[in-house]
């Protein structure tokens, strides 16, 4: 059989940074094509050449056999190419009906537009990947699960032969990743390409027939799915063995720091939350998409105002009206999505990362930049950010990167409470570890840590308790050892 | 139902509510207010202003800003009468001028869409340079002289008049119509909301921006010159503040300055409210030096009230 997609020797360099150097990939129609590689490995740079967002130094893309010389956006979806990139790219003014068939429609500019049809198209594309979601909705107002929805939503909708999927479920729980899969198997089955980028390894052997492996932005190899092991994946990729274990270690607890009674807000939908983090825990919050979880984090942090029920420091009631009041408690919070709510793109990383402690960098003469420069180095190091200079722009940095910027923000911050928002989402394996070795530091050293994750294994994995929210509530808490991944599903799906 | 056409035109509806009690207000204390007269001098008087701030309605729904309009309109207008002295045929002088303008809005339109040179400066430079061109062409003198057939284009004043409101509202008609059913009114949209998305969706962001900065100039040109039919004489000086007067229309009606928001009955009513409010003035017996102030005081408080209504409805982002 003839390879639906060649890339060959592509090569690729922003100012300083050899992104892709003899990179290359061969799909072929009918299958789910993994793309793997550590944080800055060169994933998105690579599926930006296929789609023509971004111009290769060098190299070829052969699309049947034909090359095809200059490639663009454009040209891409009229050779049949989809993709969900990486980085959100909705319409955030419009509704979500627009937003799917902007990507969809094509003929002139002086083409009538046909809203019913859209409507309808829409509302018919987002049931197929189970997504409720009212297409008359603005896309500014949805969650990043419901963002990430509506773009998955949107590549299926181009009945393309190449679909490209960086990162789809970095933001969805279990059960959308699931409906996500078996849509993905249909289209293998009819005979479209699949590229599927993901850290999540698991999900690889669940949905991948081969793999490719980036590293350094050179491809090492491509593999059937079933010769490799996780192990054997992983080395691969980072190109040294790394512990499979989660580093969890028994700790001891300390004092009550964090006490929600009947805590509830009712712009925010959640109520009669009951929840304690002592010292030098870690709980772990489960649910669906909608649950409520990322809602109980806002309101704790002071986003949205919480006007039922009584939230208490360390014993001591408190009233937080905002994040400045939050980060003066003592609390950090890192946001779900990063995008919009954790990093400034135009920043350099040490500003990004000094950004919530700046009160520490106060000295007699202003900022204390020599500070700045060691807690930015400190964090770059520790978290592994791939960068040529700690005063680069975050909007430079892989995906993932920018990703670890936004976690070494909140812990400069060095805070009593911590609660952490999918902290793995969107990081490679070697980084996910030494974060939860990082979290587990914290912990020992006395901090709460709130963690809300969508990666079972991570919950069950890094958590002391896990509490399981539903319909804007907590219903059930389990400790370590009760938690199974089955229970912790069935409280979540409240069956 | 109702719940989301609030939602969607909560801006509009706002400034329609403030238009209404203006009416309401000016009609209490001076019903004379709705002579017919007054009410036919008010639509002539700002039909250039609407054509105008039809276009900047795309311009800024795009996410760009043309501050070189009023410049534009100056040398449009001379443009105007310097070919109808010429003895140009009055009615060649629609297509000559809208062609004028939109070759000034091409020039934008490469400096903002191909050079990538932020629209707030280009237009800016253009403004001035503009301004300045036809000052040392003209030095400040008007165009005088003008052929009988050039004033109400030969046709007498009624229905030259009626000729002028009716051009600027089918111009607005079809642009609103466009802008929400046509593919390329969308895409303006798009680009406005997300130029990088738009441009991933296949879009050609670069080519749209050139497209409505020639559209804005030819709208242009085609107002200076229905403006200047109304005079026998043509100011060297015509268009003055008119950006100003444009922009302001546009915000008031609730087009979002960030882009990606925003519709053409909103500028209706924009212009409308700022276009009356001189006139109410004057009629309720306060000097009209208050009508400046007055105008600053509704764009701070369509600002505010759009900050606020922001506030209320949506998640902040
Ligand atoms: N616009 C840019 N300017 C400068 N450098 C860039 C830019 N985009 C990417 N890079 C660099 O190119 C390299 C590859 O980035 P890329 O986004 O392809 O990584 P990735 O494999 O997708 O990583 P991740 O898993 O974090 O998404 C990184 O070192 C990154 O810093
Ligand atoms: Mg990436």
């Amino acid at each position: 059989m003839k390879p639906l997609l060649q890339v060959r020797a592509i090569d690729k360099s922003y100012a300083g940074v050899q992104a892709l150097r003899d990179a290359h990939l061969e799909l072929f129609a009918g299958e789910v094509h993994a793309l793997v590689g550590e944080n800055g490995a060169g994933k998105s740079t690579l599926i930006k050449i296929i789609t023509g967002a971004v111009e290769p130094d060098g190299g070829e893309i052969w699309l049947n056999g034909q090359r095809v010389a200059e490639i663009s956006p454009r040209r891409a979806k009229e050779l049949g190419i989809a993709a969900i990139y990486q980085q959100p790219a909705l319409f955030p003014e419009l509704s979500v009906a627009e937003n799917i068939a902007l990507g969809l429609e094509s003929g002139g500019l002086l083409a009538r537009v046909n809203w019913r049809a859209r409507r309808q198209q829409a509302a018919a594309l987002l049931a197929r990947v189970g997504a409720r979601i009212l297409p008359d909705r603005e896309a500014g107002a949805l969650t990043m699960a419901e963002q990430q929805l509506v773009e998955i939503a949107r590549a299926i909708g181009a009945r393309s032969r190449i679909l490209i999927m960086d990162e789809p479920t970095a933001a969805l729980s279990e059960e959308e990743t699931r409906h996500l899969f078996r849509v993905i198997g249909e289209l293998r089955d009819a005979g479209v390409a699949v590229i599927y980028i993901s850290h999540r390894l698991e999900e690889l052997s669940a949905i991948a027939d081969r793999v490719t492996v980036l590293r350094d932005g050179r491809t090492i190899g491509t593999y059937r799915m079933e010769e490799l092991d996780r192990q054997q994946l992983i080395r691969l990729m980072v190109g040294r063995e790394l512990s499979a274990v989660f580093p969890w270690r028994a700790r001891k607890l300390g004092e009550p720091v964090l006490e929600l009674c009947d805590f509830g807000s009712s712009t925010a939908g959640i109520e009669n939350i009951n929840l304690t983090v002592h010292a030098g825990e870690i709980v772990g919050l489960a649910g669906l998409v909608g649950a409520g979880r990322t809602e109980l984090a806002r309101a704790i942090f002071g986003l949205v105002p919480a006007d039922r029920g009584e939230l208490r420091l360390r014993g001591v009631p408190v009233r937080i009206g905002d994040p400045t009041q939050a980060i003066a408690c003592g609390i950090a919070y890192l946001p779900e999505d990063r995008q919009r709510h954790g990093v400034i793109p135009e920043m350099a990383i040490s500003a990004n990362i000094t950004l919530a402690s700046l009160d520490a960098l106060a000295s007699p003469w202003g900022m204390d930049f020599r500070r700045e420069r060691a807690i930015a180095a400190h964090y770059v190091q520790r978290l592994g950010i791939k960068t040529p200079s700690i005063y680069a722009p975050v909007q430079t940095l892989s995906g993932g990167n920018q990703q670890k910027v936004a976690l070494g923000r909140w812990l400069a911050t060095e805070p009593q409470v911590i609660i952490l928002d999918e902290p793995t989402q969107g990081v490679d394996v070697g980084t996910k570890a030494e974060i939860h070795r990082l979290m587990i530091e914290l912990a020992a050293q006395g901090a709460a840590i709130l963690m809300i994750s969508s990666e079972m294994p991570e919950l069950l994995g890094m958590s002391d308790r896990i509490a399981v929210m539903r319909e804007g509530t907590i219903v059930a808490q389990l400790a370590r050892e009760e938690a199974t991944q089955e229970r912790v599903l069935a409280l979540a799906l409240g069956q | 139902m109702k719940s989301v056409i609030w939602s969607r035109y909560k801006r509009e509806l706002a400034a329609a509510v403030a238009y209404l009690a203006l009416l309401v207000a000016v009609g209490a204390v001076a019903p004379s207010f709705y002579s017919a007269a007054n009410l036919r001098d008010l639509l002539v008087n700002n039909a250039p202003v609407l054509i105008v701030a039809t276009g900047m309605t795309m311009v800024i729904i795009v996410r760009e800003i043309d501050i070189s309009v009023g410049s534009q309109f100056a040398v449009c207008s001379v443009v105007a009468g310097l070919l109808a002295k010429a003895g140009a045929p009055i009615p060649l002088l629609i297509p000559a001028l809208i062609a004028v303008g939109a070759a000034m809005g091409a020039l934008n339109g490469w400096l903002i869409g191909r050079l990538r040179i932020p629209s707030i400066i280009a237009t800016l430079a253009m403004y001035v340079a503009w301004r300045d061109a036809l000052r040392w062409a003209t030095q400040g003198a008007w165009v005088q002289g003008l052929p009988d057939d050039f004033q109400w284009f030969g046709l007498g004043q009624s229905r030259g008049q009626w000729l002028i409101v009716a051009a600027a509202i089918a111009l607005l008609v079809f642009f609103a119509w466009a802008l929400r059913n046509l593919r390329a009114g969308r895409a303006l949209y798009a680009v406005g909301s997300q130029r990088e998305a738009a441009r991933l969706l296949g879009l050609n962001p670069s080519a749209l921006v050139f497209g409505v900065f020639t559209l804005m100039g030819a709208l242009v040109g085609l107002a200076a010159l229905l403006n200047a039919v109304r005079f026998a004489t043509v100011p060297s000086n015509a268009g003055t503040g008119l950006e100003l007067k444009a922009i302001a229309s546009v915000v008031v009606g609730g087009t979002a300055i960030s882009g990606g928001r925003g519709t053409l009955i909103g500028t209706l009513i924009g212009t409308a409210l700022l276009g009356t409010t001189g006139t109410a003035l004057t009629f309720a017996g306060i000097n009209p030096f208050w009508e400046k102030a007055m105008q600053g005081a509704i764009i701070l408080v369509a600002l505010i009230s759009e900050v606020a209504l922001g506030r209320l409805t949506h998640e902040p982002r």
